[in-house]
């Protein structure tokens, strides 16, 4: 290593130490998003809030409620008049308004139907779909063992026995952390590097050494080697919180975690030299920054909108998202294990992006400000 | 003579704006001779930025070639960096390293062997004065002691050419005074070749050699003396017994064969057109008229001038001023954690009076303005402007006062019209009055001919006169002035404090900033400022007197600036 490099890379290493700011984007942020998605988002619906309304008590209302009950799907609160209910809905106190009409318990004992209202808020329509899958569900069952212990034969006419695979209790924290993994990389990867080099820029550093013999190719090593160490120490640390505090199992291996990470995060770091070579502005390579690689990262990566459902222009435009491709290794990694067909085609991906961006950036960044 | 240090032929070089190109070289020629300092002057825009920025191999030029050291500094650019030293302007620190680290950096990248480094160290730190400081970070060192550090950086391994970009521009005279016998030292021990560019014209007279640069062009080159010598026995300083000096200087400047005449201390400087007096006998009694060695700006001035003469400045309309004080602060004082950037000022000015305040980049002259114009609250003490207490009633106050900031705060995306329509809307103005007023900015400030030209595209000079107008078009009381001359040449410093002088005339407190040594002359009084306290207050002749030990004879102001702060640091 020439002793050029040497000073380039103490240099930058003692700058990332005493800045602040580089060390809350490394680790204080990522570990701040991994508490917030981690604890506070839960894409499961779980204690619903429902209003019960018993239009006519009987034997028949009261089990069916406690059928409710029991279910940690929900929290019913039981109201006396429909009007009460659904004002609460229009509140928001309740997602969703349960009546048991009062022939209730006359139909069920008639011809074995009961039938229920449900209202639910639709305003968040996934919210409301899960609320409508969670009362059928909860309801057949009710209906069915209610019927059988009358001794009445119950034959639906096919019952899917549904196996929930590598997330069998359906914890969205265990692909949320993943994603999140992601994010955390894209931050110090591509936003932190376009800024501390469009810093140099700026502040009128990088003229100084542009008249020293030192070779652009060592002023960009000098960057992405420490912003790299720094990139893989967050990476470590959100893998640890992962699986010590979220308790999301790895199935898949250490090392190919280590190398697909690396693969990513040497495009991150590219497209972030890129950008700032191209901005030259602090304000301007974090803006673009921002857009280009890390809203995509959250929106387009599959990270929390199935690319599957997206309409089929934006799907193409995924492609050229990096943090995609990531993505779908570490879920496969964190969830399945060692999915060859899945690594494979996506490291490569990953692999394609590195070389281009950190390519891009050796042709733009030249010995020269015009 | 041996061969040049660094050659330029019909070198040019234009950069894109939004509207088509604009020229920053326009076919310059020149040749820096070996072992001696090279001043490279003109005013800001002038081009000095590129052409450093050419020789150093970092621009490519549109056409003409520069060579520097024997190497075509396009095509052999590495060779070229490798042999040189180069200081850019802003001095290319890393502000959180400290100043070994910094030292250490540059070494290794310029390929400094570790075994010739302690004593290279030892000598640029004995050089410097920064051995004291190797620990601190560049970040939190004073102005003159970055541009030493910057230096020192450029120097860690002797280069045959050193290029330093306006390394004397803000940074106090005493670091000015001691960069000067650095690079003296470094030409006569070390036989170095120095280019050094400086917007301030009276730095041209430390040159062995001078390179006059404007408006992209070479105006002349030569030593000092070959620019001053043409001009022998045309500068004379005129005193009378007839009142304001003001008014001297007025009509000195609209005598018949007077080319200049600007204000110093109590006298009046004059440049004749030929190598006759001025006709003072006009003038009245106890006119005095002695003849006065050229000055550069002198040489630069007669150049310039195309033959028109300016107009007499416009004027302001006459005001009440009676010498009461309209500014009255006491042990004011403004802290930014335990950081003092102001500290126990007091001082008073009064109706009609130019007050400056002279200091170099960092010694409070801003934050000084910024609590007067009640846009920052001080720590503490006591302050009065226009007979209201800016604590309590800030937006009285503010009513009373126009603001011109540095940058001249200035919409560039704006027509000038439109610009004066958006400030007195700010303040205001509806109407006739505000018609009124546009019109009296674009006559006064001759702007008419630009008055739908987009202002971010006018020249410095002009959008100086702009942001003046702005900030007089609610006919304010006091007028604060903050740096309003750095970097536009000296005609239109000339033409600015016509308009100033004429403002004052008119009853107007004008409170200016300047680091322009020779700018504090122009001044009734002036405070000298330093680290954020008033070394000297008086006028330009009583501070003069101030930093003189004994009675001898009166020194420049820049001589008294220096004499002040050493005799601070002595006590």
């Amino acid at each position: 290593m020439s002793r050029r490099l040497r000073g380039l890379l103490r240099k930058e290493s003692l700058q990332i130490l005493r800045d602040p700011s580089s060390i809350a984007i490394a680790f204080v942020l990522p570990a701040f998003l991994l508490l917030l998605f981690g604890y506070g988002v839960s894409m499961d619906s779980k204690h619903v809030p429902v209003a019960l309304v018993v239009e006519q008590p009987s034997a028949e209302a009261l089990s069916f409620v406690g059928a409710f009950q029991q279910s940690q799907y929900f929290a019913p609160q039981r109201f006396l008049t429909r009007q009460a209910a659904l004002q609460a809905l229009r509140e928001r106190r309740v997602d969703g308004v349960l009546i048991l009409a009062s022939d209730f318990a006359a139909r069920f004992k008639g011809d074995g139907d009961a039938p229920i209202q449900l209202i639910a808020n639709g305003v968040d329509a996934n919210s409301a779909r899960l609320l409508e899958g969670y009362v059928q569900g909860t309801w057949s069952g009710w209906l069915r063992r209610e019927l059988s212990a009358r001794g009445v034969p119950v034959e639906p006419p096919a019952e899917p026995e549904t196996r929930i695979w590598f997330n069998p209790e359906l914890r969205s924290r265990n692909y949320l952390v993943p994603g999140l993994l992601v994010i955390n990389m894209t931050l110090v990867g591509a936003l932190l590097t376009a800024l501390v080099m469009a810093r140099e820029y700026e502040r009128g550093t990088l003229e100084a050494l542009m008249v020293t013999p030192v070779t652009m190719r060592e002023v960009l090593i000098g960057k992405v080697l420490p912003y790299f160490v720094l990139g893989m120490g967050g990476m470590a640390l959100s893998v640890a919180m992962a699986m010590l505090l979220f308790q999301v199992p790895l199935r898949g291996a250490l090392w190919v975690l280590v190398l697909t990470s690396t693969l990513f995060l040497l495009a991150a770091l590219g497209m972030g030299l890129l950008i700032s070579v191209l901005a030259r502005s602090q304000f301007v390579a974090g803006m673009i920054a921002i857009i280009s690689t890390f809203l995509p990262a959250f929106l387009l990566s599959g990270f929390l909108f199935d690319i599957d459902s997206m309409p089929a222009a934006v799907q193409v435009i995924t492609h050229i998202v990096a943090a995609r491709y990531f993505v779908s290794v570490l879920q496969s990694l964190f969830l399945a294990g060692n999915v060859w067909s899945v690594i494979l085609p996506n490291a490569l991906a990953l692999a394609v992006m590195a070389a281009f961006f950190l390519g891009m950036a050796r042709r733009r960044i030249r010995k020269r400000l015009d | 003579m041996s061969e040049a240090v660094l050659m330029a032929e019909g070198l040019r070089k234009a950069f894109p704006t939004r509207h088509g190109r604009e020229t920053a070289l326009d076919g310059i020629d020149l040749a820096v001779r070996p072992g001696a300092v090279t001043g490279l002057i003109g005013p800001d825009g002038a081009g000095k930025t590129t052409l450093m920025r050419l020789a150093a191999g970092l621009l490519v030029p549109d056409a003409g070639r520069i060579e520097v050291l024997g190497l075509d500094a396009t095509r052999e650019s590495l060779a070229v960096q490798a042999a040189i030293g180069y200081m850019p302007q802003r001095f290319g620190l890393y502000e959180d390293l400290s100043v070994q680290e910094n030292l250490d950096l540059y070494a290794d990248l310029q390929g400094v062997e570790p075994a010739e480094r302690p004593a290279r160290y030892a000598e640029l730190m004995e050089m410097t004065g920064l051995g004291p400081f190797t620990r601190r970070l560049a970040g939190r060192l004073s102005g003159g002691m970055k541009q030493k550090l910057g230096l020192a950086c450029t120097l860690v391994k002797p280069p045959r050419l050193l290029l330093l970009d306006e390394p004397t521009v803000g940074v106090d005279p005493v670091s000015r005074r001691e960069l000067w016998s650095i690079v003296y030292r470094l030409v006569q021990q070390a036989g170095m070749s120095v280019l050094l560019s400086t917007a301030y014209l009276d730095e041209a007279e430390r040159c062995a050699d001078v390179i006059l640069l404007h408006q992209g062009r070479v105006i002349g080159q030569g030593t000092p003396e070959s620019f001053s010598a043409p001009l022998a026995g045309r500068s004379f300083e005129v005193t009378w017994s007839g009142g304001s000096r003001r008014r001297l200087q007025a009509r000195l400047a609209a005598l018949p064969g007077v080319m200049d005449a600007t204000l110093q201390g109590e006298a009046v400087r004059v440049v004749s057109e030929t190598a006759r007096a001025p006709d003072c006998a006009g003038l009245g009694e106890g006119t005095v008229c002695t003849p006065v060695p050229p000055r550069f700006e002198d040489a630069f001035v007669d150049r310039l001038r195309d033959g028109t003469r300016h107009p007499p400045p416009p004027s302001f309309g006459a005001r009440q001023g009676n010498g009461r004080a309209v500014i009255r602060v006491e042990g004011l004082e403004r802290r930014f954690g335990d950081f003092y950037a102001v500290k126990n000022l007091a001082f008073e000015v009064h109706a009609g009076e130019v007050f400056g305040l002279l200091g170099a980049n960092g010694a409070g002259k801003t934050t000084t303005f910024r609590m007067l114009c009640g846009l920052l609250p001080p720590s503490g003490g006591h302050l009065e402007v226009a007979g209201e207490d800016l604590r309590h009633a800030p937006a009285r106050a503010r009513g009373r006062i126009g603001y011109m900031s540095q940058k001249f705060s200035l919409y560039s995306q704006l027509s000038v019209r439109q610009n004066l329509e958006f400030f007195s809307s700010a303040y205001n103005l509806r109407g006739a009055r505000r018609r009124a007023r546009i019109a009296w900015a674009l006559s006064a400030f001759e702007l008419e001919h630009q008055a739908n030209d987009e202002s971010g595209e006018l020249p410095l000079g002009y959008k100086q006169r702009l942001a003046m107008a702005a900030a007089l078009m609610h006919e304010p009381e006091i007028l604060f002035l903050d740096e309003p001359t750095s970097g536009v040449d000296p005609l239109a410093r000339r033409e600015f404090w016509s308009r100033i002088n004429a403002l004052a005339e008119a009853g107007v407190t004008v409170l200016v900033t300047t680091h322009f040594m020779e700018e504090a002359e122009y001044c009734d009084r002036l405070a000298i400022m330093a680290a954020g306290e008033v070394l000297a207050l008086g006028t330009p002749a009583e501070v003069k007197r101030r930093g003189l030990a004994s009675g001898a004879a009166v020194p420049s102001m820049e001589e008294a600036f220096i004499r002040l702060i050493q005799g601070r640091e002595a006590a």
